[in-house]
């Protein structure tokens, strides 16, 4: 049995009065690239938020390396979550270059009053050359496009030197070769590094062909967990979107040819 | 731009040395630099944060807490802080939550205490003059406790913007990605307009309620034209900060004109300078050739 480094028990997770997680259990594996699929309002980014100690868990218990997660408790942990979401609208002006912005990853290891030494510089830039960046090193981060941006976040979160990678929608609202580069990137990080990865998308194109497992949610619960072959069907998917399955036939005529 | 140093005749190089041997005047002098410091770098975090109406919302509580302070007869300086930090207090969860705007939560503070302010105008019969003072300030008749003050409070500011640097960067770039690195941006962010109340507060005699918005917002916005560091953006922030301050009271005792005006327009001017020369404003026009 291989460590678990993630366990949620239980979860329940409301803001206002919308339930977000409704007892969700789940339990991944040091290593595994999990993808999580659901439809918009799923609870999908709200599951993240309780590994990073960001969410608000209202009961059930979490424990993430180890560890039980208490709402904005530990800094430490979220130092070993890098946390990549979909892309923002930064400014164009904002006084900061892409290798400061990547830099931001260190920060939160380096501690109070610990300026950046060479060896961090040095990580920034080996992050910068994985994800081919090292060109755009001095650019001005208001001046990326959004595919380069999200190589930035990657970037930025491997700097983190991190044990857990949490993906969020990261190619929402990128142009097809910027998705695709950024699931290959993805891909390569996790076979390189064997980094435990959850990758969020409502979007089942978006969601890489070498995730191990794939869990779906709806209405804050999950419905299916399992390998990717025997879970992804037009029967799940139909039931999962509320879509009939001929529209899902027709919007997905490849499901059953992955990998080819 | 050093070079262009208008020649001077000895007549006006004697008046222009003049301003030194007055005490108010050094006094003056003292106030613009300590507070051009501290404002222009509260003017970097309300630049970068996208909040300009923090500012103003802060330097009207201010005020109104200070004409409490005139009114009840205890120091205004006291009652402008209890306000500006009270208000801090309350913008900061709105700010956080995001569940209303902050623009437009900022804008009900802001018109809230304005309210306050006219009524307890309206309740002070005798010492009007005293109260429109807050309101317009007098950078010629600041004490040695407004300076004071001011040095403490201008002194804290550099001092947790050098100490924090890393913290303050990456909470001014984006709130929730300095959270999930493990930073404690929540904190950062109070601590900002926490700092950017104390720094209303105690400029409040020298500049004023009105004036003291523009002080923060020109200095910053005019750095922010001009360099893509932020670290640069600071530095120069200050410098045109304490540039406006010294340029302002210059010209306004040469031509015997308010001190708070000229210096709020001189750094309005430099903002417009610095718009002309700015690099950024060719950003859009190569980027459209880019694509």
């Amino acid at each position: 049995m291989p460590d678990i480094i993630i366990q949620i028990e239980n979860a329940v997770v409301s803001y206002r009065e919308d339930v977000a997680l409704r007892d969700v259990s789940l339990a991944v594996a040091s290593g595994e690239f999990v993808g999580v699929i659901g439809p918009n309002g799923a609870g999908k980014t709200t599951l993240l938020t309780i590994i990073n100690g960001l969410g608000n868990l209202l009961s059930g218990n979490v424990t993430v390396l180890g560890k039980p997660v208490v709402r904005n408790g530990r800094n430490d942990l979220r130092k070993q979550v890098g946390y990549v979401a979909q892309i923002e609208n930064i400014d164009p002006r904002m006084p900061m270059s892409v290798r400061e912005v990547v830099m931001l990853g260190r920060y939160g290891l380096l501690g109070l009053f610990h300026r950046p030494s060479e060896r961090d510089w040095e990580i920034v830039d080996d992050m910068l050359e994985l994800v081919g960046m090292a060109h755009l090193a001095a650019r001005p981060i208001g001046h990326l496009s959004g595919g380069e941006q999200q190589r930035t976040a990657i970037a930025r979160c491997l700097a983190q030197q991190p044990k857990i990678f949490l993906l969020d929608e990261p190619t929402a609202s990128l142009d097809w070769k910027a998705q695709t580069d950024i699931l290959e990137l993805v891909k390569r990080v996790h076979s390189e590094k064997r980094l435990t990865t959850l990758f969020v998308t409502h979007d089942l194109d978006a969601l890489p062909h070498t995730c191990d497992r794939v869990v779906l949610m709806k209405e804050g619960m999950i419905t299916g967990d399992g390998a990717p072959d025997s879970l992804i069907t037009t029967e799940n998917l139909s039931r999962l979107y509320d879509l009939p399955r001929d529209v899902i036939e027709a919007r997905h005529p490849h499901i059953h040819r992955r990998g080819d | 731009m050093k070079r262009a140093i208008p020649i001077y005749t000895v007549v006006e190089i004697n008046l222009l040395f003049s301003i030194f041997s007055y005490q108010f005047m050094q006094n003056a002098i003292m106030a613009t630099f300590l507070g051009g410091i501290a404002c222009s770098i509260i003017g970097v975090f309300v630049v970068l944060l996208h909040m300009p109406f923090i500012g103003v919302a802060m330097s009207h509580a201010a005020f109104a807490g200070g004409l409490l302070g005139i009114w009840l007869g205890f120091d205004p300086v006291l009652g402008a802080l209890l306000f500006s930090l009270t208000a801090a207090m309350v913008i900061g969860p709105l700010a956080d939550r995001g569940e209303l705007s902050p623009e437009t939560s900022l804008g009900v503070i802001f018109s809230l205490m304005l309210g306050v302010a006219f009524l307890i105008i309206g309740l002070i019969p005798s010492t009007r003059s005293e109260a429109l003072g807050l309101l317009w300030g007098s950078v010629l008749t600041v004490t040695r406790t407004d300076i004071l003050l001011l040095a403490i409070v201008a002194l804290i500011v550099v001092g947790l913007v050098v100490l924090f640097y890393k913290e303050v960067q990456a909470t001014v770039f984006n709130r929730q990605i300095a959270l999930a690195v493990g930073l404690p941006a929540t904190a950062v962010l109070y601590a900002i307009l926490f700092m950017t109340g104390a720094t209303v507060t105690v400029s409040l005699n020298s500049i004023g309620g009105l004036l003291i918005f523009s002080l923060i917002l020109n200095p910053a916005a005019a750095a922010y034209q001009l360099t893509y560091s932020m670290k640069k953006m600071f530095l120069l922030a200050a410098t045109f900060g304490v540039a406006s301050g010294w340029a302002g009271l210059l010209f306004s005792y040469l031509f015997n004109l308010p001190s708070g005006a000229t210096i709020v327009i001189t750094s309005s001017v430099i903002f417009a300078i610095s718009t002309v020369f700015s690099p950024k404003r060719r950003i859009k026009k190569w980027r459209s050739v880019e694509n």
